[in-house]
């Protein structure tokens, strides 16, 4: 009997907290967010580094004001989305490449597995001085950070592929093509969106590397050279661009994982 | 016409299989002899680890045998093809695909297109009882489902032999006995070579004409006990005493070789 009713409540408990709908708890999660941040901004320890919402987004104007707010968010997107699509562009054909031919793999991955402990800015003065200042260095930092996770994560899709999916493709009559784009595409899509994503978030996680290269605009920048003035307003108006940047993009590739990938068995959260 | 004698379906002719594993040389199977006749229901039990998987994927063709040789058809095996199609105890559906662009992946790789696909693959979808989930995505579907979606996706392209490893195994015993049956209904209105491997004794005896019990380290074949009892069967005829009788010889049969295994 008692077990009963403490299953039943359990049951319209769990009922009335999914009612709740997501967009709520997000309201509700942001509304707590700018609260923490009212604290901050009040409290004498942390006020100097966490001015009030409104003055910062009074900055956001100020910034507009100088020219720089759109131009810095521009070029940041630039060097992201370059960096980004150079370093997918090179990682689908190593980690198929490493996937397949074990010597390649032998040799490759420890390089990855040694670079990618390593803070992108440690190694920015190396690329400055071969690549110069400007564009070029920004694009090569993002370009090696994005390459490594993803080359690293496109590499465990391929070859998790379970062996019978290729089996049962050869005996229904197909060749190495059909294998390769009916079987193992699909098979490894799941983890090429799976890279894109981490690949997204490592692209702007490097922003700030990229751009001490020297760089004339960017979010990136920006924030490095605000901080020479200990201007705190815009300073937080700029990294809340880079969490509003990529969450957006979270966003989006999540969307179009839910579309694409809809069939799995199992999804990672 | 007179219809023709039954002729040799497959033959697998002296078939040896050594793997080279880290302890040195591993034989799987040797001196490995068999005819099956055309449209005969062969079962194939013995202890795990006794090499009928493997014998299974060299007559897939998805591996080759160290020395001798299968022939389908009297021509020579040298790798997969449509005529031999193969049930995996894992279903092995492409889950990114529905059941019914499952069914149609082999007739499509046939040049097979269109219209005539999706006939072909409703036709087979609907014999294993499976029409109203047509468009679903295989993570939709219970084992026993997944299984007869297999079953339909193997027949869709229209093998004369039929390779079966373990495809119930990983079933509960009421889908199982009800996938039996339905598979013995389909065998005696769609006639094809039946090669099915089964650690169930019981389910070889009622799905098959011959069963070859399969003995361990080397794999060999121990024995072949024709099951000379009369389709259709069904439950009933687990309850006769012929069938009582070959399970406990069967059974005894493969006891000893797990026995053997186990030493
Ligand atoms: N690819 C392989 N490499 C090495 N050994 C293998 C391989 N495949 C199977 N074996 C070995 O061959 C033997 C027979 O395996 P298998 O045919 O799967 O047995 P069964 O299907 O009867 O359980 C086992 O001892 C197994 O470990
Ligand atoms: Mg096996």
């Amino acid at each position: 009997m008692k077990t009963n009713t403490t299953a039943k409540l359990k049951k319209t408990g769990n009922r009335n907290s999914t009612k709740i709908s997501s967009k709520i708890w997000v309201l509700i999660s942001l509304s707590a967010a700018m609260l923490v941040w009212w604290l901050l901004s009040i409290n004498p320890q942390t006020s100097r580094s966490f001015p009030n919402a409104v003055v910062v987004f009074k900055s956001m104007k100020t910034m507009i004001d100088r020219g720089v707010f759109f131009t810095d968010i521009g070029s940041s997107l630039i060097s992201v989305g370059a960096g980004f699509a150079i370093g997918f562009a090179i990682a689908l054909p190593v980690a198929i490449l490493m996937a397949w031919y074990r010597p390649v793999r032998n040799i490759i991955e420890p390089w990855i597995q040694f670079i990618r402990n390593i803070p992108p800015l440690a190694y920015v003065p190396l690329i400055v001085i071969s690549a110069g200042v400007g564009r070029k260095p920004q694009i090569i930092v993002i370009t090696i950070a994005t390459f490594l996770t993803m080359a690293i994560t496109i590499y465990q899709g391929v070859v998790n592929i379970d062996e019978t999916l290729i089996k049962a493709a050869r005996v229904l009559g197909a060749k190495d093509k059909d294998i390769f784009l009916k079987v193992i595409a699909p098979a490894t899509l799941p983890f090429i969106i799976t890279a894109i994503r981490l690949g997204a978030s490592v692209a702007l996680t490097t922003l700030i590397a990229a751009e001490s290269t020297g760089a004339t605009g960017g979010v990136g920048m920006r924030i490095r050279a605000l901080n020479n003035s200990f201007d705190s307003a815009p300073m937080l108006l700029y990294i809340i661009v880079i969490g509003v940047i990529g969450i957006t993009l979270e966003k989006l590739i999540k969307m179009a994982e839910r579309r694409l990938t809809g069939w799995q068995e199992k999804r990672e959260v | 016409m007179a219809r023709e004698e039954r002729s040799i379906k497959l033959k697998i002719d002296n078939v040896k299989k050594v793997f080279n594993s880290r302890n040195g040389e591993m034989i799987a199977l040797n001196g490995i002899n068999l005819d099956i006749m055309e449209n005969e229901f062969i079962c194939v039990v013995g202890p795990s680890g006794c090499g009928k998987s493997t014998l299974l994927n060299i007559i897939a063709g998805l591996s080759e045998p160290t020395s001798g040789k299968i022939y389908c058809d009297g021509h020579e095996v040298t790798g997969t093809g449509t005529e031999r199609g193969v049930v995996f105890q894992q279903y092995a559906l492409f889950p990114w695909l529905t059941v019914k662009k499952n069914v149609e992946f082999g007739l499509k790789l046939k040049g097979i297109k269109g219209a005539k696909a999706s006939e072909i693959a409703m036709k087979y979808i609907e014999m294993v009882g499976l029409q109203d989930f047509a468009n679903h995505y295989p993570k939709e579907l219970s084992g026993g489902m997944k299984q007869r979606v297999a079953i339909a996706r193997a027949y869709a392209v229209n093998p004369s032999v039929l390779l079966m490893d373990e495809p119930f195994g990983a079933l509960d015993a009421q889908t199982r006995t009800q996938l039996q049956q339905e598979l013995l209904e389909t065998w005696q209105k769609e006639q094809k070579t039946c090669f099915f491997i089964t650690h169930d004794v019981d389910e070889a005896i009622i799905l098959a004409q011959k069963v070859i019990i399969m003995s361990a380290r080397p794999g060999r074949i121990k024995e072949i006990v024709d099951i000379n009892i009369p389709y259709p069967r069904n439950q009933e005829t687990k309850m006769s005493p012929e069938f009582l009788e070959l399970k406990n010889y069967i059974w005894g049969q493969v006891y000893q070789e797990y026995l053997e295994v186990r030493k």
